[in-house]
């Protein structure tokens, strides 16, 4: 940092800082530039969704096709498909609850984690709040190489021949804590906890750099009060993931202890092929309150970022400021504080207390509150809006569409009442999926179309990206709305198949259905990535500021090392002057002076003139020491 | 110190452009990081408090009797005095939680020396910065010998031991125990252990500031900032310690 901040101060410094090259490996690979970091969790992302996407594949076939032949992936699956006297290929059902949970943790942590906020809090806040890069560039490489060594023990850990973690991506013990309970709670298992280790530390070391950053490196006139709501969003998710995280630490190093030297802190009275374990005095119960208090803001890690890019694009493509900027802001930092106490939610099945069980209700659906605020701020922000559709916008828009379905399933679920008869069906894998997996990924790809030209210097393929938003906006509801069906009926989830029951044998079409729709809503995903691959060495050259946006990193044409090649530009006003009254250009960008637009100044904005001489002379302090 | 010279308006502060916490990134990250730990610690805790609880205790048991006839017992969960009551070189006489006050004494001593060294830094004298971190350097390593020979004491256990499973047992290891409830010893190794790991970690950190100190790195640099970001550490891990120490040997 040291370096990059004296480029502040000395224009000369940085350009002469420009002419030595760096070596292939320090730029590319073991880079410290935040836009560089931001690629590779991004490019990783989008390699482990291929992963976790084509999983969910493989279950989907199993559940919607019981008497499918699976010989053909034999190939690629090996001793995971067995083939009967009759040359009829079945999946093995272990391996089966192993693809479910590494569907899982790869999706939650990998994809929408890493991928996610990994990305674009890299990407985005250096540039959007005018610094030349990330606090500490150091730190900021040794996250992406714990997630990157992290991810390589995951990946490993797919090919042991126990196979990987098969307990659910909630690891419950006393299942995850013993060996011999599943063929994926020995090897597969450890390995999950080591890879969740090294998670937890890249996530770690990213969130205490995004927060200091977006604390001590703003630029000059960027106060709190005009910083894009997409950096609102990163730090709050820096927040949860600082706070809630340690506490998974704590549990997954309790139940290593567990599983490998023979301490009882989640284990108590088991029985195992009528053997009974030395086990006791622990309690299974107290891991899924540690596991949760991580698992539910885990939850908003994932949304926050989304709903952040969501606002940022709805809002330029709109042509009109967000609606309720303030209201946006004290909703996350609603849902944030709110996050980490309703975790008991998920657990109102778990003889908890029915008095407990109430008190945790309430919390829950006041997240109602401000989930709400944010979708009619969305709204009202559209309405009447001189709306511009890019691919962007449209998975924009479905993420605001999916939020709000997902969300009112959400107010279901939350009533412990109602959660006894819809606990582990698909009813909640519907509403999980809905709110916080198609919503979130929506909110990941509009950011991927919005700021690819930022990216790589080219635009996407618009045209592709039609194609790509309405057959996933399609097909994941084709997918994810007869599920609720299902679990309404009651379908459990984590079964491998429900053929034994004839209850169910009148809802194997609607399985069916969502096998093959799943199947397209995959597929349509080869568009996307074909398109972004294409685009980043073929795609058509880029302007500067190809959506007419008002963020600072549009101000910078293809940055390089330092992000600016100048000073780093003074921020004058909020981020959403867009078709503002009396201004000539319907959008008015952060660096522009009211002073310079005395046409469209509003009263208080007049008065604010006074103070943009004392803001342009603001120094960083370089007595302090970092 | 260094704030002093900041020419930044106070209702500026916040404007950008500058830090308006006048603190650098590095303390901040820091004490970022150690609210992240403190959730580490809390979690344990918190496991810790809800897992004794669910025990009763020896009095629970046996109404009336005081506590001067403790015993241990698999049935309750011990009474501290009577486990942590041993001292090196006195061996055979009760002396509940002496040892551990000593230890404790240890720590926060450690603290201060820690305290004057930041201070030492701030007036930039290498001499006294060095003296106060090798004090607390010494400070650290005894606190971690000391919980090396109490771990020691509480593996090997008492003469007498305790009939568990109708076999006679001396001391703790993570399956079996002498004092109580299993759990009792796997809370006790993991806790303690996690703590002592941070202040080995801590030692680590500070023999390298020590190091970097006597070598004229920070006065070349022109600050002894730090000394002070270990500072918060080593601070932190004293406090932590106090509520180890209060919810282990005190409640």
């Amino acid at each position: 940092m040291a370096a990059v901040t004296a480029h502040v101060a000395d224009v000369h410094a940085h350009e002469e800082h420009e002419h030595h090259e760096l070596s292939f490996v320090r730029k590319y690979i073991f880079s410290e530039d935040h836009k560089t970091i931001a690629k590779q969790y991004l490019i990783s992302g989008i390699i482990w969704a291929v992963i976790g996407g084509l999983m969910s594949v493989v279950f989907r076939l199993q559940l919607g096709f019981p008497n499918l032949d699976m010989a053909w992936l034999k190939p690629i699956l090996g001793q995971w498909v067995s083939i009967s006297a009759e040359g009829v290929g079945k999946l093995d059902p272990n391996f089966y609850l192993a693809l479910v949970t590494m569907h899982g943790t790869i999706m939650v942590f990998f994809v929408l984690t890493a991928g996610l906020s990994g990305t674009f809090s890299n990407f985005l806040i250096p540039l959007q709040i005018g610094a030349r890069d990330m606090a500490s560039g150091f730190i900021n490489m040794l996250s992406y190489w714990f997630f990157f060594l992290s991810s390589m023990v995951m990946f490993v850990s797919i090919f042991v021949e126990t196979g990987p973690a098969g307990g659910g991506w909630v690891v419950y013990p006393p299942l995850s804590a013993l060996a011999d309970a599943n063929p994926g709670s020995g090897i597969g298992m450890t390995l999950w906890l080591v890879a969740m280790a090294l998670f937890i530390v890249s996530s770690l070391l990213g969130g205490i750099n995004y927060v200091t950053t977006v604390i001590n490196l703003r630029t000059r006139g960027m106060s709190f009060d005009k910083l894009p709501l997409t950096i609102w969003a990163f730090t709050f998710t820096a927040i949860l993931g600082i706070l809630a995280f340690p506490v998974l630490f704590s549990a997954a190093l309790l139940l290593i202890f567990d599983r490998s030297f023979g301490t009882s802190f989640f284990l108590s009275e088991i029985y195992v092929n009528g053997q009974a374990l030395p086990n006791q005095g622990g309690s299974p119960i107290l891991f899924q309150h540690l596991f949760w208090f991580l698992g539910h803001p885990e939850v908003y890690i994932i949304i926050l970022p989304a709903l952040g890019i969501t606002s940022e694009v709805i809002a330029t493509n709109s042509r009109k400021p967000i609606f309720g900027y303030k209201a946006m802001i004290f909703s996350m930092a609603g849902i944030m504080f709110l996050a980490f106490i309703v975790w008991a939610h998920h657990m109102f099945v778990t003889g908890m207390n029915p008095f407990l069980g109430s008190v945790f209700m309430l919390l829950t659906l006041i997240i109602a509150v401000p989930s709400a605020v944010k979708a009619f701020n969305y709204i009202t922000t559209l309405w009447r809006g001189n709306i511009v559709f890019t691919p962007a916008m449209l998975f924009a828009i479905g993420l605001v569409s999916f939020f709000v379905s997902g969300g009112l399933t959400g107010i279901i679920l939350g009533n412990s009442a109602l959660d006894i008869q819809l606990h582990d069906t698909y009813f909640v894998v519907a509403h999980f999926h809905i709110v916080m997996g198609a919503a979130a990924i929506f909110g990941m790809l509009a950011g991927v179309y919005h700021w690819f030209p930022k990216m790589f210097g080219r635009m996407m393929n618009a045209k592709m990206g039609y194609a790509h938003f309405w057959l996933t906006f399609i097909s994941s509801y084709l997918v994810f709305f007869p599920m609720h069906y299902i679990g309404i009926a009651g379908f459990p989830r984590r079964y491998y198949q429900w053929s034994g029951f004839a209850t169910f044998d009148s809802y194997a079409d609607l399985n069916a259905f969502i096998t093959v729709a799943a199947i397209i809503s995959v597929a349509a995903q080869a568009i996307f990535i074909s398109n972004f691959v294409y685009s980043i060495f073929k795609g058509k050259k880029a302007p500067a500021n190809p959506w007419n946006s008002n963020t600072l990193e549009w101000t910078t044409d293809n940055p390089g090392h330092g992000n600016w090649p100048g000073e780093i530009p003074t921020v004058y006003r909020w981020p959403y002057d867009y078709s503002k009254p009396n201004s000539a250009v319907d959008f008015i960008p952060q660096n522009i002076p009211y002073s310079s637009t005395p046409e469209s100044n509003l009263p208080h904005e007049n008065e604010m003139i006074a103070d943009e001489k004392e803001i342009e002379k603001l120094e960083f302090d370089r007595s302090i020491p970092d | 110190m260094a704030t002093v010279n900041s020419t930044t308006p106070e209702r500026l502060i916040w404007q950008g452009g500058t830090q308006p916490m006048k603190v650098g990134y590095g303390k901040l990250m820091m004490w970022v990081f150690l609210l992240s730990d403190t959730f580490t610690f809390s979690a344990l805790l918190i496991s810790y408090g809800l897992v004794r609880f669910s025990y009763p205790s020896f009095q629970d048991l046996n109404p009336g009797v005081s506590l001067k006839n403790f015993e241990f017992s698999q049935q309750w969960w011990p009474t501290p005095e009577a486990v942590f009551e041993a001292v090196p070189f006195l061996h055979g006489i009760s002396l509940p939680l002496v040892f551990v006050g000593i230890m404790t004494f240890i720590l926060i001593f450690s603290s201060v020396t820690m305290v004057l060294a930041v201070e030492a830094g701030h007036r930039m004298d290498k001499a006294d910065v060095e003296k106060w971190m090798l004090w607390t350097i010494l400070g650290g390593f005894t606190f971690l010998g000391s919980q090396a020979w109490e771990w020691n004491h509480f593996i090997h256990g008492t003469p007498e031991g305790s009939m568990i499973d109708g076999v006679q047992f001396f001391g703790a290891n993570l399956v079996h125990n002498q004092y109580g409830p299993t759990a009792f010893a796997d809370f006790f190794f993991f806790i303690t252990g996690f703590h002592g790991t941070h202040v080995l970690s801590g030692v680590v950190l500070n023999i390298l500031i020590f190091y970097n100190a006597a070598n004229g790195v920070y006065e070349k640099r022109g600050h002894y900032d730090m000394v002070e970001k270990v500072g918060l550490y080593w601070h932190f891990v004293d406090l932590v310690w106090v509520f180890v120490f209060t919810f282990f040997y005190l409640v």
